[in-house]
């Protein structure tokens, strides 16, 4: 039978608020354990919650980045359950009235075809302190600093069909918060996390299969492998003849697979209702247009830009206009480089390799916008060739300096002296009589291809110093003076 | 010198008369002395009270004395004290010290206070009793067989006993009317938004309203203007300007529409209260009021409502008494779930449990609809009720109580018939208008009860005209037997 995956997608982006959504505490990420969480934090008998109002602002924001509605009235409620990271006994969110209601977002498959990914809601909440189990054998420590974080919950409507749709929308909304500058989309530091509703359903089938929830995935590759294990999981469910149970899943990224949390029959009754702390938050248009004037550029704006200004293709500009962070480290290399192909080429190539093999954001980069750029610059006057600057790369990535100190220090200057060149030519052209016949014998259309032989043996002998465009000439115009 | 009243003692003081220090000390004599027979406090904090009233002293002697310094008062213990237990009487909170003040204890502090103690109450303010108390009952001084009424029975207790000239209070329900009617004192719910409740133990956030407890009118006012104000840190205190409550007391009242609601005269009402409360009215048509008959429809909806309501917001509330963080925490728990079970089983007493469970209940899936949604719309409807009585007069008048006090143990196996005691008091919190009791006359020897409801934030009308029944007669002089 085939089958088909229905994917919804809760996401949780931690807003950049200086302090707590209901309380003046600081959000700054690795204080020491509960230096960071004040009387209201702890819950401490008394103490009322205040809104703050950049929590707001932030939502309103991504609001109008999605082009939903936003709530003229929206109210906080209480999500009642126990648990000992959670003081007051309930989580305070937003249930029956979110400040963000339905909107969308435009997503681009790297085969350059687009799709529409509805978004339900968008809710403001409070994070949860953080239990550690490993660090106090047989107890548990609490650290509520985290508690009271802000939390921007943007919910999708199941309308993602496969694992690589879902990376798509994430890396959509991702691109979107961070350009905002609302959410810092630290991923590892889970700033920026996902819960992935997942089931499976006959194709052509109307309704939806039993669903799970796979919680707090952080990585992009981790959302993938998790919710293509999941699908395949109950795909081999249902073949068996067994059934999908709603429940709960965790996934374990070092053994690449799901597995049961709790399920629906332990699942909590979070007795919600209006928190009477609070008053409902009552926008106007005013408001609203207030920020929209002063929204940044976007993501879609990005990318239309980069087509425009810097000729790229639609797929090199979807990339590096995704990521603010990324966007800006590659505008400055184009700008610095004056080549914003070769820029390109260079941050989507050896840099974002060289960022995943070492699992490192663009942001702590070794390697800056400003070094990259004055490295291209050498590339375009001919003082390394490509291949070089990958080897000047390299060393910059692991020991610094800039293209300069590093061609000098390893003596990295290409060799574009004709002269010298011409030497090594000869040497090579006496040493290599059997390609140098076959040479000879060959067609004259199908010279060209036959001088890779002695590029490789010049490159060689030269140790890649050696300019190719120079080399080429001059080889070219000896074999065939050879040929006369 | 203890039998006066706020006002005579800020003008022995200013006048010299006597130091903060002597007064304080006065008080804190008595307390040490009748105490035990009134169970009112449950802590007495002598030398922080002490090194306040010579401050004050001092201040007062450097000229910095403002209207309240030197003055002694006690705080109903569900009002945080830094450095001070604030237990709320329950054993759950028996070790809980604060490290911050509610606002009203940080205003009575600016204002140069004295806090002589720490007032006994119902367990986190759910009873009308007193018996809830982990510290055991607070007792009427009218009668100590009899209860003070609740929850803020201590501070009745205590102002009636002559042990405070005056105490703060809180009123879910009536928790500052009804133990004022029952002890024969002054209490002033104010309207919602008036008080911060930040730093005061939220029993139902959207009800909970603090206020004076004092021997009269005038008091009250003083006790007002100190605790009345906008709160940065609540966000449901209101941004409405506090004017100087004492300032128009003496207000004439000829021309004043007195509105009498049919169903607080209920066939069943004692007829002694029924007859108390009519002279009182009686009173304020000799001073040139008029009468006039109102109508409150939906008052037989308030207690089913309000014990939808306050439970519900109380098992919310009430959630974060864990044995997690502070509190009490059961011996050698096994793991999470006993851990919670038994310090929630053995920190709370039985009538806290009753409303967790019955908010519990009202909130859980499936039942919301039917209880918590159709509460608040009785809610909205009884609102509607009272704003149109409003409409028709300046105030409404009615009983307080339906009884005088009862004896203790009298209504604890019968909760239905203790909520039944609230049954003119309740609806004003659902409706969040201010409301007082004044003593209006005497039953068996027991004080009765006199409740003025006014519009919101008319606290000064309230005021008004209940001091122009205190000056017309002395039922707030009374006092009982052997004091």
């Amino acid at each position: 039978m085939e089958w088909e995956a229905v994917i919804g997608l809760e996401i949780h982006a931690q807003l950049s608020t200086n302090s707590k959504i209901f309380s003046g505490a600081s959000t700054a990420f690795g204080a020491e354990p509960n230096t960071q969480a004040c009387a209201v934090d702890l819950a401490l008998p008394g103490t009322l919650p205040v809104f703050n109002e950049e929590a707001l602002r932030s939502a309103v924001k991504f609001g109008l980045a999605i082009d939903a509605e936003i709530g003229r009235k929206s109210v906080f409620d209480r999500k009642n359950y126990f648990y000992p990271d959670l003081p007051k006994g309930y989580q305070t969110s937003q249930l029956f009235y979110p400040i963000v209601g339905v909107g969308h977002v435009d997503i681009t498959m790297d085969d350059g075809t687009t799709k529409r990914v509805g978004v339900t809601r968008a809710h403001l909440e409070e994070d949860a302190g953080k239990s550690l189990h490993d660090e106090f054998p047989g107890m548990t420590g609490i650290d509520l600093n985290r508690a009271g974080t802000p939390l921007l919950e943007i919910v999708s409507e199941p309308d993602i069909r496969s694992a690589k749709e879902a990376v798509a929308y994430v890396r959509k909304i991702h691109a979107i918060v961070t350009s905002l500058g609302i959410c810092d989309g630290n991923m590892a530091e889970g700033s920026f996390r996902c819960d992935c509703n997942v089931s499976i359903r006959p194709k052509g089938q109307e309704e939806f299969g039993t669903r799970t929830e796979t919680k707090n995935i952080n990585s992009f590759r981790f959302i993938e492998r998790a919710i293509e294990g999941e699908i395949e999981r109950q795909i081999d469910l249902l073949e068996d003849g067994g059934r999908v149970v709603q429940e709960t899943r965790l996934y374990d990224a070092n053994k690449n697979e799901t597995r049961s949390m709790r399920s629906k029959e332990e699942a909590n009754d979070y007795r919600y209702f209006p928190c009477p702390d609070l008053l409902p938050i009552i926008i106007d248009d005013d408001y609203i247009d207030v920020i929209r004037n002063d929204l940044p550029e976007l993501p879609d704006a990005r990318k239309a830009r980069f087509m425009d200004d810097y000729g790229l293709s639609d797929y090199d500009a979807m990339v590096l206009s995704g990521e603010r962070n990324l966007a800006q480290y590659f505008e400055t290399v184009a700008k610095a480089s004056d080549d914003a192909k070769l820029a390109a080429n260079w941050v989507m190539g050896e840099l974002s390799k060289m960022l995943n093999q070492n699992d490192t954001e663009i942001v702590n980069s070794p390697v800056s916008a400003d070094q990259l750029g004055g490295m291209l610059v050498r590339i375009k006057d001919d003082t390394i060739s490509g291949k070089i600057a990958k080897q000047v790369f390299e060393v910059m990535w692991h020991e610094g300096g800039t293209a300069d100190q590093i061609i000098e220090a390893k003596g990295l200057k290409q060799v574009t002296d004709t002269g010298a060149i011409e030497g090594i030519v000869d040497e090579v052209i006496a040493k290599a009589d059997k390609q140098v016949e076959q040479y000879k014998a060959a067609e004259p259309e199908k010279r060209g291809k036959m001088l890779g032989f002695f590029m490789g043996q010049v490159m060689k002998a030269t140790g890649g110093k050696a300019n190719p465009g120079a080399v080429n000439g001059i080889l070219k115009k000896k074999l065939d003076a050879l040929c006369d | 010198m203890f039998d006066k009243t706020l006002a005579e003692l800020a003008s022995g003081l200013e006048n010299g008369d006597f130091s903060s220090v002597e007064l304080t000390q006065t008080y804190l004599d008595r307390i040490k002395a009748e105490d035990s027979k009134y169970n009112s406090y449950i802590t007495v904090t002598e030398e922080h009270a002490l090194a306040q009233a010579k401050a004050a002293d001092e201040a007062r002697a450097a000229g910095n004395a403002s209207a309240f310094t030197g003055l002694p008062i006690a705080q109903k213990d569900i009002f945080c004290t830094d450095g001070v237990k604030t237990s709320c009487a329950s054993k759950m909170l028996d070790n809980f010290v604060a490290p911050y003040n509610a606002t009203v204890v940080d205003k009575f502090n600016a204002a140069g206070a004295v806090m002589l103690g720490k007032t006994n109450m119902d367990e986190f303010a759910m009873g009308s009793s007193n018996e809830s108390s982990f510290y055991g009952p607070s007792r009427n001084p009218w009668d100590t067989d009899r209860v003070p009424g609740g929850s803020s029975g201590g501070s009745a207790a205590a102002v009636a006993a002559r042990l405070a000239p005056a105490a703060t209070g809180t009123d879910t329900g009536g928790s500052i009317r009804q133990p004022a009617a029952l002890c024969g004192i002054t209490g002033l719910k104010p309207t919602y938004g008036r008080v911060s409740r930040f730093g005061m133990i939220a029993f139902a956030s959207s009800l909970d309203q603090g206020g004076p407890m004092t021997r009269t009118a005038e008091d009250a006012a003083m006790m007002l203007n100190v605790m009345a104000g906008f709160d940065h840190r609540d966000s449901t205190s209101m941004q409405v300007e506090v004017p100087d409550y004492t300032a128009d007391l003496n207000q004439p009242l000829k021309g004043l529409t007195i509105g009498l609601p049919k169903e607080y005269f209920p066939q069943d009402l004692s007829p002694a209260i029924a007859m108390q409360v009519q002279n009182a009215v009686k009173e304020f048509e000799a001073m040139g009021a008029t009468v006039k008959e109102v109508s409150l429809p939906n008052t037989a909806l308030a207690i089913p409502a309000y014990y939808i309501v306050a439970p519900a917001e109380a098992s919310s509330n009430l959630s974060r008494f864990d044995g997690v963080r502070y509190g009490y925490r059961c011996e050698s728990p096994v793991d999470l779930e006993d851990l919670y079970k038994r310090s929630r089983g053995e920190g709370f007493g039985p009538e806290v449990q009753r409303r967790i469970m019955v908010g519990t209940y009202a909130l859980s899936e499936g039942f919301y609809d039917a209880y918590y949604k159709k509460a608040q719309q009785i809610r909205r409807l009884i609102k509607q009720d009272f704003v149109n009585a409003l409409n028709e007069c300046d105030v409404i008048m009615g009983p307080t109580t339906p009884h005088p006090a009862f004896k203790l143990g009298e209504k604890t196996s019968d909760p239905v018939a203790m909520y039944m005691e609230d049954i003119f008091t309740i609806a004003l919190n659902l409706a969040g208008l201010p409301g007082m009791s004044i003593p209006c006359g005497q039953t068996e020897g027991l004080p009765v009860g006199l409740q003025i409801i006014g519009d919101y934030f008319a606290e000064q009308k309230l005021l008004n005209v209940a001091h122009q029944f205190q000056l017309a007669t002395d039922w707030h002089k009374q006092t009982p037997d052997g004091i």
